[in-house]
C-alpha cells in the first residue's frame, strides 16, 4: 500500500509538469490549430538558460524569473518570425517548421552545451520533513505547477489581455471587428506557452537531469495528456497531466515495468485519437463538407 | 462627410464584386445601401473595413484609410455589425460587450457606456453572465449592436439587422437605432434587404445593382422612385 | 514515358553502373545508402505526396525491416537476399494494420501520432522480454555477403549493384502503380476525398492500402540498409532517423519519384560535410534547410527541377 501511495504521489508530481506541457500545447492549439511539436524542445533551451545562469553565480529564484522572462520573449519572437509565415501553408508545411525548430534547437544546445548530462538544482531544501511519500522537491514541484497554472487562469479569466486573447483565440475575424491586434495575440499565446514550459522544464529537470534529449519522452506524454483532456480545453490539458502522470508511474511500477512507459504514452495517445479525439474535457468538431 | 468612397474596387480572390463605386456618408445622418441578394452589400460594408481586397480611395472623418489594417480600421471610431453577427459564442454576454470597449483609451467612461448599453436593450442586462451561444437570435442581434456601441464608435455599419428576427423585434430594434443616433450621434450605414424598413429608417439611401451604384438620393425620393417601388416595395 | 526522360534515365543508369569502378569502396558504400534512403523516401512519398497522410514515424518501418533482416539472418540462417522480400512482406502487413485505424486522423493528428510511434519504437526494441531475438540495447551484427557464383566484384560493389537492382525494381513498380488508376485515385483521395468516395473510390481501402504500400517500401530499405551497414540497434532507430526522411522529402520533393533520389543524396552527403563543422551541426544545418524549403521551394528540388524545364521548353 505505501508503495501504491509513493507512486501514486510521485505521479502527481510529474503529472504536475505534464500538465504545464500540455497547457502549453493547448494554448497554442486553441489560438492556432496547430500542434507545437517543438513545445518540449523549447522548454529544455530554456532549462539550459537558467542553468547558465545559476552557473553564472545567479540565486536560484532570480535565475528562475529572469529565464521565465527571456523564454516569453523567445515565444513571442519565433511566433513573429519563424511560424507567422507559414500560418496558413498546408499541414505538411507547417509540421516541417515546427519540426525543423525542434531539430534546430536540441542541436544548437548540443552544440553549446555539450550532450554531457548536467545536475540542475532543486530550489526545496532537501531536509523537509515529508517522510517516505513525497521528496521536498517533488511537492514543491507540484505547488509550483498549480501557482502557474492558477495564475494563467487568473490572467485569462479576470484581465482584459486575457479576455481579447481567448477571444483572438476562438474568433479571429469578430476579434479585428473590436480592434483587437489578432497577430500580436497570436505572439502573445506563444510566449506564454514558451515561459509555461520554461517552468515545466526546471521543475523537471532537477529529476531528470539536463541533456538536450531529456524532454522528447515528456513531450510525448504532455501529448497523451493534451488528447486525452481534449486538446482544445485547458482545463482538461491540466487534469489530464495528472492522470497520465499517475497512470504511467502505476503501470510503470506495477503493471508493465519501467521499460516500456514510453509505450503507454504511444498506447494513450493512438487509443485516445481513435476512441475520443476530442478528449473528455474538448468540443466535439464537426466540419461542414 | 464622415465617410467618402471614390471608385472603390473590391473582390474575392479572382472575382470581382464592385466595380467603382463612388459614395458618402453624411456626418450624423443615416444611410440605406438597398439591392438585390449578391449586388454586393456585404461586400461593400466588408470592404470599409479592409475585410476584403480593395482598390480605390476610402476616406473616413478625413483621413484616407485604404490599405490599413481593419483592427486599425476599427480603433479610429468604425464598429462593424457583420452579418452573422459575429458574437463570441463561448465568451459570456458582458465579456462580449466589455471586448467592444477593448481598444478605447477612455477606460473610464466603459462603465456608464456599459449601463448605457443595458438601457437600450434591458434583456441584455438579465442575461448577462449567460454565455452568448445560448442567446436568442434577437437578443444575439442585440448583443451585436450592443458590442459596437461599446467601442463608442463615430461610424456604425450594419449588415442585415433585421435577418431573423421577427418584425415586432425589427421596428423595436430600428427605433432603438434612431435613438441612438439621436443621443450619441453616431452615423450609420444600413445594409437592409427589408427596404421598407430600411428607408423608413433612413435619411439617405443608395441602391446598388451588381456591384454598381445605379440610384442615390433621399429615403424620400427613394421611396417614391417608380423601380425602387416596384422591385423592391412591392406595390 | 517521352523520348527525352527516356534518354536521360538511360544516362543516369549508365553512371549508376559506372560509379562503383570510379570511386573508393567507402564511397561506394555511401552510394549504397543513397538507394537505400531512396527507396525509403519513395515509401514515404506514396503516403504524403500521393496519398496526403503525415507520418512522422516511417522510421519504425525502417527498423522493422532491418531487425527482420537482422533476425532472419541471426537466428534463422536465411540468406540475405531472401530477407529482403520477407522485410517487404512483414512491412506491408504492419502498415496495412497500422494504417487501419489511422485511417480516421487526419493531418496533424495522425502527425501525432505517428510521432508518437518514431519516439516509442527504440524503447520498443529495448524491451527485455524481447531480447533473445532482438539483441538488447547491443543490437545483432551482421555478416558481410560476397559476390555470388564467383563474380569477380568486392563485396561493397557487389552490394551497390544488389541494391541497385532491388532499387530499379522498386522504383518500376512504383512508377507503374502511380501512373495509373491507383495513382489517380490515391490523388482523388488526397485533394477531395469526398468527391472521390462519391464516384466510388473506397478511400478506407486506398488509403490502408497506401499505408501498407509506403511501410513496405521503407521496411524493405531497412532491410538492405541493415544489409550494407552489418549491424541493427535500437538507437539508431530514434525519432532522429524519421525526421531525416522527413527532410529527405521535404527536400526532395513530394509527389514526385525523382524526388526520392534528390532527397536521398542530400540526407546522405549533406550530414557528412556539416560534420566537418560540428558534431551537432548536421542537425542545426537540416533544420535551416527545411524551413528554407518549406518557405522558399515548397515542391522541393524536383518541383524546381519541373520547373525549369518547362520554363526551358516553352521558351
Amino acid at each position: 500500500m505505501d508503495a501504491f501511495l509513493h507512486q501514486v504521489l510521485a505521479g502527481l508530481a510529474t503529472g504536475g509538469i505534464y500538465a504545464s506541457l500540455a497547457l502549453a500545447l493547448v494554448m497554442i492549439y486553441q489560438a492556432t490549430h496547430l500542434v507545437n511539436f517543438a513545445q518540449g524542445e523549447m522548454a529544455m533551451f530554456s532549462t539550459y538558460i537558467a542553468w547558465s545562469l545559476i552557473n553564472a553565480g545567479m540565486p536560484y529564484w532570480p535565475a528562475f524569473l529572469l529565464t521565465v522572462a527571456i523564454s516569453f520573449l523567445l515565444g513571442v519572437i519565433i511566433e513573429r518570425v519563424v511560424i507567422r509565415p507559414v500560418e496558413n501553408a498546408p499541414v505538411l508545411g507547417v509540421v516541417t517548421v515546427f519540426i525543423a525548430l525542434l531539430v534546430i534547437l536540441n542541436s544548437v544546445t548540443g552544440w553549446i552545451y555539450t550532450y554531457t548530462i548536467k545536475s540542475f538544482p532543486s530550489p526545496f531544501p532537501k531536509e523537509m520533513a515529508l517522510g517516505r511519500f513525497m521528496s521536498p522537491h517533488e511537492l514543491g514541484a507540484i505547488g509550483v505547477t498549480l501557482l502557474v497554472l492558477a495564475a494563467l487562469y487568473a490572467f485569462f479569466r479576470f484581465t482584459p489581455l486575457g479576455l481579447a486573447m481567448r477571444a483572438a483565440a476562438q474568433n479571429p475575424v469578430s476579434s479585428r471587428l473590436v480592434g483587437i491586434r489578432v497577430g500580436w495575440m497570436l505572439a502573445l499565446g506563444w510566449g506564454l506557452a514558451a515561459a509555461v514550459g520554461a517552468v515545466a522544464g526546471m521543475m523537471v529537470a532537477p529529476i531528470v537531469y539536463l541533456d538536450p534529449n531529456m524532454m522528447g519522452g515528456i513531450l510525448l506524454y504532455a501529448f497523451a495528456a493534451a488528447l486525452v483532456g481534449g486538446i482544445d480545453s485547458p482545463m482538461g490539458a491540466v487534469i489530464g497531466g495528472f492522470v497520465v502522470g499517475v497512470l504511467e508511474n502505476v503501470l510503470g511500477a506495477f503493471v508493465i515495468g519501467n521499460e516500456l512507459k514510453l509505450s503507454v504514452a504511444l498506447v494513450l495517445i493512438i487509443g485516445v485519437l481513435l476512441v475520443k479525439p476530442s478528449g473528455f474535457f474538448g468540443k466535439v468538431h464537426v466540419s461542414r463538407v | 462627410m464622415i465617410l467618402e468612397a471614390r471608385n472603390l474596387h473590391a473582390g474575392y480572390g479572382q472575382t470581382r464584386v464592385l466595380h467603382g463605386m463612388d459614395f458618402a456618408i453624411e456626418k450624423g445622418s443615416i444611410t440605406a445601401l438597398l439591392g438585390a441578394n449578391g449586388a454586393g452589400k456585404t461586400t461593400t460594408l466588408r470592404s470599409l473595413c479592409a475585410m476584403v481586397r480593395t482598390q480605390g480611395e476610402i476616406s473616413f472623418d478625413g483621413r484616407r484609410i485604404e490599405g490599413m489594417a481593419t483592427e486599425d480600421i476599427v480603433r479610429l471610431g468604425v464598429a462593424h455589425v457583420p452579418d452573422g453577427r459575429g458574437t463570441f459564442l463561448n465568451l459570456t454576454t458582458e465579456e462580449n460587450l466589455r471586448l467592444g470597449a477593448y481598444s478605447r483609451r477612455d477606460r473610464r467612461a466603459v462603465e456608464p457606456d456599459l449601463e448605457r448599453v443595458f438601457g437600450y436593450f434591458p434583456r441584455l442586462r438579465e442575461r448577462r453572465t449567460q454565455q452568448a451561444g445560448t442567446l436568442s437570435g434577437g437578443e444575439q442581434q442585440m448583443l451585436a449592436v450592443s458590442r459596437a456601441l461599446m467601442l463608442a464608435p463615430k461610424l456604425m455599419l450594419l449588415d442585415e439587422p433585421s435577418f431573423g428576427l421577427a418584425p415586432l423585434l425589427v421596428r423595436e430594434l430600428f427605433s432603438i437605432l434612431r435613438d441612438i443616433r439621436e443621443r450619441e450621434g453616431v452615423s450609420m450605414m444600413l445594409v437592409e434587404q427589408n427596404a421598407a424598413m430600411a428607408l423608413d429608417l433612413a435619411d439617405h439611401a443608395y441602391l446598388i445593382e451588381t456591384g454598381r451604384i445605379v440610384l442615390s438620393g433621399t429615403a424620400d425620393a427613394l421611396k417614391k422612385n417608380d423601380s425602387v417601388r416596384k422591385a423592391y416595395l412591392g406595390y | 514515358m517521352s523520348k527525352r526522360n527516356l534518354l536521360v534515365l538511360a544516362a543516369v543508369l549508365v553512371i549508376a553502373c559506372a560509379l562503383p569502378f570510379l570511386v573508393s569502396n567507402y564511397r561506394t558504400f555511401q552510394l549504397t545508402l543513397v538507394l537505400v534512403y531512396a527507396i525509403a523516401l519513395l515509401g514515404l512519398n506514396i503516403l504524403t505526396g500521393y496519398s496526403g497522410q503525415i507520418s512522422l514515424g516511417h522510421g519504425a518501418f525502417y527498423a522493422l525491416g532491418a531487425y527482420v533482416t537482422a533476425i532472419l539472418m541471426d537466428k534463422a540462417g536465411v540468406p540475405y537476399w531472401a530477407t529482403v522480400p520477407a522485410a517487404g512482406v512483414v512491412c506491408f502487413v504492419a502498415g496495412f494494420l497500422f494504417g487501419l485505424p489511422a485511417l480516421r486522423l487526419e493531418g496533424l493528428y495522425l502527425a501525432l501520432a505517428t510521432f508518437a510511434l518514431g519516439v516509442a519504437m527504440p524503447q520498443l526494441l529495448k524491451y527485455h522480454h524481447l531480447e533473445k531475438w532482438t539483441g538488447g540495447v547491443q543490437g545483432i551484427v551482421i555478416p558481410k555477403p560476397d559476390a555470388p557464383f564467383g563474380i569477380p566484384l568486392n563485396s561493397d560493389r557487389w552490394l551497390y549493384f544488389f541494391t541497385l537492382a532491388v532499387a530499379l525494381l522498386m522504383f518500376a513498380l512504383a512508377w507503374n502503380l502511380l501512373r495509373g488508376r491507383v495513382g489517380r485515385a490515391l490523388v482523388a483521395i488526397r485533394d477531395q476525398h469526398i468527391a472521390a468516395e462519391a464516384m466510388g473510390v473506397n478511400g478506407a481501402l486506398y488509403k490502408s492500402a497506401a499505408f501498407g504500400v509506403s511501410a513496405m517500401y521503407t521496411g524493405v530499405a531497412g532491410a538492405l540498409g541493415a544489409i550494407a551497414v552489418q549491424f541493427v540497434a535500437p538507437d539508431s532507430f530514434n525519432i532522429f532517423l524519421s525526421i531525416t526522411l522527413l527532410v529527405g522529402i521535404v527536400v526532395g520533393g513530394l509527389a514526385s519519384i525523382s524526388g526520392a533520389l534528390y532527397g536521398a543524396l542530400f540526407i546522405q552527403f549533406v550530414p557528412n560535410i556539416a560534420d566537418e563543422i560540428s558534431k551537432a551541426a548536421p542537425w542545426a544545418i537540416f533544420g535551416v534547410f527545411m524551413i528554407g524549403f518549406v518557405y522558399l521551394m515548397p515542391t522541393g528540388v524536383a518541383g524546381a527541377v519541373r520547373l525549369l524545364s518547362r520554363r526551358r521548353r516553352s521558351q
